[in-house]
């Protein structure tokens, strides 16, 4: 399969797979088993095919590879045009790994509905694979914005108590940073002639152009990663999502953005990007420490493993800006840890919501006792949240601790201190809800995982673990790629610096 | 002196015209009975007029001594137009059949109102175009109150008429006035007047400029842009259903054409003195479109906010003044008609033992009762609140790329912020459709004619995004005739 488009069929895979679904016709039961059925084969299907991506990938070249292209819009230049460099390929690999997981989940908690709740996700997994893959400004605002219209409908329809409020606010939220996303691209397209992403990376942007462009990139991204203060969509679209739709919002969507300013931002945008990072510093310690504070305070489960999603992403900003290769690398794989951590928290709670109906975390306690296998899994994952050495999260955040500590050295003292807190809440949550007496009437006939359930965290236990201990795996690939970035940027400060020397 | 060679660019509104005389006899001749073969025999010439307008070819053509003319502008426009007006009557049909008020006058009134946009689409000189108007204007007002017992419709189409002279007036005092200061009410004299190129622009008399603002002001009256715009939500209420759908889409074509046409033809060298008013208007109608529309709980007046909104976005594009601009307007027009006559199509299959509701609360559970008709509705609504990959989205693209390309970015900025104001209404049907309980079911079945329309908008809406090229080539094909000095 040498010259098969496999990042076009990565990505419409899954569409195919929802057009499928929606013939199935028949009885409500079995047109639910037969569209969970479809849903999950098709879902691991993409994820082998995306495999084949990473095996015909070449790590050490730093280009963009895979390369596909076709004529799209007449008159513009405006292509289709998919590919992946070490830094996207990693993403592509997150969002189909974790949708086969997601819809294996799905199979015990979504009851109403299901073949419309598999085709939403079909479709969601399409954009989100596709956003990633995209190498041209247009292609990628509208897979960027197209995931908002399937995640729009899995928190409505699927959603808890406050679900319409959570669909609007989440909608409505990231639609309003996009458009002005949209105004700053369409004049990058007259400025530069081009859409393709490569050609604008080398062009150079006027500087007093390039911070207004970067602000309104900023406005986008920085919803979407969220960062303090318009991170408050973030717990109210998790707390009302099906278990499903919250593992992939905090493990792919939330990406979203922090990819957004490695693809945009630095690289397009370097000079404005000197002259925000303080201001990406500032909102990123804020995030760190006043949500890791929050989460402390909060009854209920799903909130407070959101809060501590903030925070965590709050580690990528500022690796990303720190703009040293550990900064950028530790970011990066920050955010690959957090996508498997975060979306396995997210499913652990999902576990005992199944069973109780309450997310309320003084609902629970003692939960080791009855549920010994869940007890050990949970604890595995707060760990990693935690930053254990061992487990994934260590790599990311010791990485971009160290990064940033060569830059700036109150930054890093400020974020060291969001880890002891990230310590304290989840310990705190795991205190409350596993260990204890085991006190409840209710919560005595619970029961420990299924072989389903322990099927869903099987792949993410050993993910998390691998990250951990052999972190070069997914490093290795990342570091031409890594290095490029940070040297164009390098280069592109060295001729700014120099032209404002020459101005003076 | 008329020649036989005059006649030919004129054919398509000569055959509309005949045809409509010749089924207006028929219809005298048998009387009750003939609504539905009239129906059929008027789809059936405007099918053959599509033909005629597209075998006139690409080369400009003028008749009557400049009065007409007949280019690949008129020609993309007639096609929207005749497109549009012929699902409107298709979905007519079964809606008089079941109210009993099918009369043959109303198929031949779609016809004539139909010939009227045509001739304003071909105007060629201010007299032309009103004329065109008027013809158009006369056979609205009598399709708005054409449920004549009905005390709602009849208040529309007094009120539709009311306003509506008042703005003819406008427009003709404006008229005269460009007469009196510039001698000539042909498009080319005026545009002649007023070119001096850019070394030598034309200061233009203020009389010119009043005119100017005259004219748009009853234009915009027709749009229905922002200031203008009080007698939509009212006249689409209050009309018959299928008439609104018809209101929302072909005139709004047909008129915004020729605005596009008086701005770019005879004022296209006073483009500084027109720019502001055409973006205030736009603003302004984009705001009004979306804030006003918010609170409505009637979704006939919540489709007559939508469209004020969506012309504020078509002047974006005449606003910018350039060809990617017009490219865009007619891009965003297309997307229009087919949007537009699918959200019709579901709401003229919102019938409940019989009865048409009107309410957006009766929408409530449709994904439930009528998972495929609220599915056609969501694509329709995310097309319409611009959520890519959808068609609307690409309007918007097109018009906001224009206004960008021409420095208008504050412009670009409030109307891509107002249309996230009007993300939320059209959110908000979704959210009655796919989020709150079923009430009552509507009634099975819908309807060949509305599933087939249901059908067709919706794969338009989906499969522009993947073959976007044919509408894309043509209407720039179309927008560079407007523009030949660019080449």
């Amino acid at each position: 399969m040498n010259d098969w488009p496999l990042l076009s069929l990565t990505t419409f895979l899954p569409l195919l797979g929802a057009l499928f679904i929606l013939t199935i016709r028949g009885e409500t039961e079995v047109v639910a088993r037969n569209a969970r059925n479809v849903a999950l084969l098709t879902s691991i299907a993409t994820f082998v095919v995306s495999l084949f991506i990473l095996a015909k990938f070449n790590g050490a070249s730093p280009d963009f590879q895979l390369k596909e292209t076709a004529l799209w819009f007449p008159g513009t230049t405006i292509a289709y045009s998919m590919g992946v460099d070490g830094i996207s390929v990693w993403f592509v690999l997150l969002s189909t790994f974790l949708c086969p997981i997601c819809i294996l989940a799905a199979f015990g908690s979504v009851e109403k509905r299901v073949k419309e709740y598999m085709v939403a996700f079909m479709i969601l997994e399409t954009m989100m694979i596709g956003m990633f893959c995209a190498l041209d400004l247009v292609l990628f605002y509208i897979f960027f914005e197209a995931v908002l219209i399937p995640m729009f409908i899995i928190i409505g329809v699927w959603g808890g108590a406050r679900r319409v409020y959570a669909a609007f606010k989440f909608f409505l939220y990231t639609l309003l940073g996009s458009v002005l996303m949209l105004v700053a691209m369409l004049a990058m397209y007259f400025d530069a002639h081009t859409t393709d992403i490569p050609s604008l990376m080398a062009h150079s942007f006027p500087f007093k152009m390039q911070l207004w462009l970067w602000l309104a990139f900023f406005a986008s991204f920085a919803v979407k990663v969220p960062m303090w203060p318009v991170h408050t969509w973030l717990p109210d679209a998790h707390v009302e999502a099906p278990t499903g739709g919250s593992v992939i919002l905090a493990g792919v969507l939330l990406k979203m953005g922090a990819y957004g300013f490695i693809r945009f931002s630095i690289p397009m945008l370097p000079d404005a990007s000197v002259y925000f990072t303080p201001l990406i510093y500032t909102l990123s310690i804020v995030a760190v420490i006043y949500t890791s504070l929050v989460a402390l305070v909060q009854e209920d489960m799903k909130k407070l493993i959101a809060y501590s999603s903030v925070a965590h992403m709050g580690y990528v900003t500022i690796g990303i800006f720190a703009m040293t290769t550990q900064g950028v690398e530790g970011a990066l794989f920050q955010m690959l840890s957090h996508g498997i951590v975060s979306g396995a928290l997210f499913l652990c709670v999902g576990v005992i919501y199944d069973r109780m109906h309450t997310r309320e975390i003084s609902r629970y306690g003692g939960l080791a006792t009855r549920m010994p296998k869940y007890a050990a899994v949970f604890m595995l994952f707060t760990m990693a949240s935690v930053g254990l050495p061992g487990t994934a999260g260590f790599v990311g955040e010791f990485l971009v601790l160290m990064g940033v500590f060569q830059v700036n050295t109150w930054v890093a003292f400020f974020a060291a201190t969001g880890l002891v807190l990230g310590a304290a809440y989840m310990l705190y949550l795991y205190r409350r809800v596993v260990f204890g007496r085991l006190t409840r009437e209710d919560l005595k006939g619970i029961l420990d995982m299924s072989p389903r359930e322990i099927a869903v965290f099987a792949p993410l236990v050993v993910m998390t673990i691998w990250m951990g201990v052999a972190p070069g795996t997914f490093l290795e690939p990342m570091h031409a790629s890594v290095s490029k970035l940070i040297q164009n940027y390098e280069l592109a400060r060295a001729a700014h610096d120099g032209l404002t020397l020459a101005a003076r | 002196m008329i020649q036989t060679s005059d006649l030919v660019p004129v054919l398509p509104e000569i055959f509309i015209a005949l045809a409509g005389l010749a089924l207006l006899m028929l219809g005298v001749f048998r009387k009750e009975d003939s609504t539905k073969s009239v129906s059929v025999l008027v789809i059936l010439a405007f099918g053959a007029a599509m033909v005629l307008v597209s075998s006139l070819g690409a080369e400009r053509l003028t008749a009557f001594n400049g009065l007409f003319v007949a280019d690949r502008f008129a020609g993309f426009a007639k096609g929207l137009v005749l497109v549009a007006s012929a699902i409107a009557l298709a979905m007519s049909l079964p809606y008089l059949e079941r109210e009993k008020i099918g009369r043959f006058e109303y198929p031949v009134l779609v016809l004539f109102a139909t010939l009227g946009m045509m001739m304003m689409i071909s105007a060629n000189d201010f007299i032309a175009l009103y004329l065109g108007l008027e013809l158009q204007s006369l056979s609205l007002y009598v399709l708005a109150a054409y449920n004549r017992d009905n005390a709602k419709a009849t208040e529309a189409g007094l009120k539709y008429f009311v306003l509506g002279s008042l703005a003819s007036g406008l427009l003709l005092y404006g008229i005269s006035l460009l007469y009196g200061f510039a001698g000539t009410t042909s498009f080319e004299g005026l545009a002649n007047l007023f070119a001096g190129g850019h070394e030598h622009p034309v200061k233009p008399n203020m009389g010119v400029i009043a005119g100017l603002v005259f004219v748009l002001a009853g234009l915009s009256f027709k749009v229905s842009a922002v200031p203008f715009h009080m007698w939509a939500p009212d006249v689409y209420e209050g009309a018959p259903t299928p008439v609104t759908s018809f209101f929302a889409v072909a005139p709004k074509i047909a008129a915004l054409c020729l605005l596009t046409r008086v701005m770019t033809g005879p004022f296209a060298d006073l483009v500084e003195q027109w720019r502001q008013v055409v973006t205030f208007i736009a603003i302004g109608s984009m705001f009004v479109g979306a804030f006003a529309a918010v609170v409505q709980t009637n979704i006939k007046r919540l489709m007559a906010y939508s469209s004020i909104g969506h012309v504020g976005f078509v002047l974006v594009g005449i606003a910018a003044g350039s060809t990617l601009g017009i490219q865009g307007v007619l891009i965003y027009l297309a997307i229009y008609l087919f949007m537009n006559v699918g959200v019709f199509a579901v709401v003229l299959s919102m019938r409940q033992k019989g009865r048409l509701v009107e309410g957006i609360d009766d929408l409530a559970g449709l994904s439930k009762t009528h998972p495929m008709m609220a599915f056609v509705m969501a694509v329709l609504m995310f097309s319409m609140a611009g959520v890519p990959p959808l068609a609307g989205f690409w309007g918007k693209f097109y018009v906001f790329m224009a206004a960008v390309e021409a420095g208008q970015f504050t412009l670009a900025i409030i109307g891509l912020l107002s249309s996230v104001v009007s993300a939320y209404y059209y959110l908000r049907i979704i959210k009655v459709m796919y989020f709150d309980e079923p009430v009552e079911a509507f009634d099975k079945p819908v309807g060949a004619s509305m599933s087939l329309v249901m059908a067709v908008s919706t794969i338009v809406i989906l499969a522009f995004t993947l073959i976007p090229a044919p509408l894309v080539t043509s209407a720039k094909a179309a927008a560079q005739v407007l523009f030949p000095a660019a080449g």
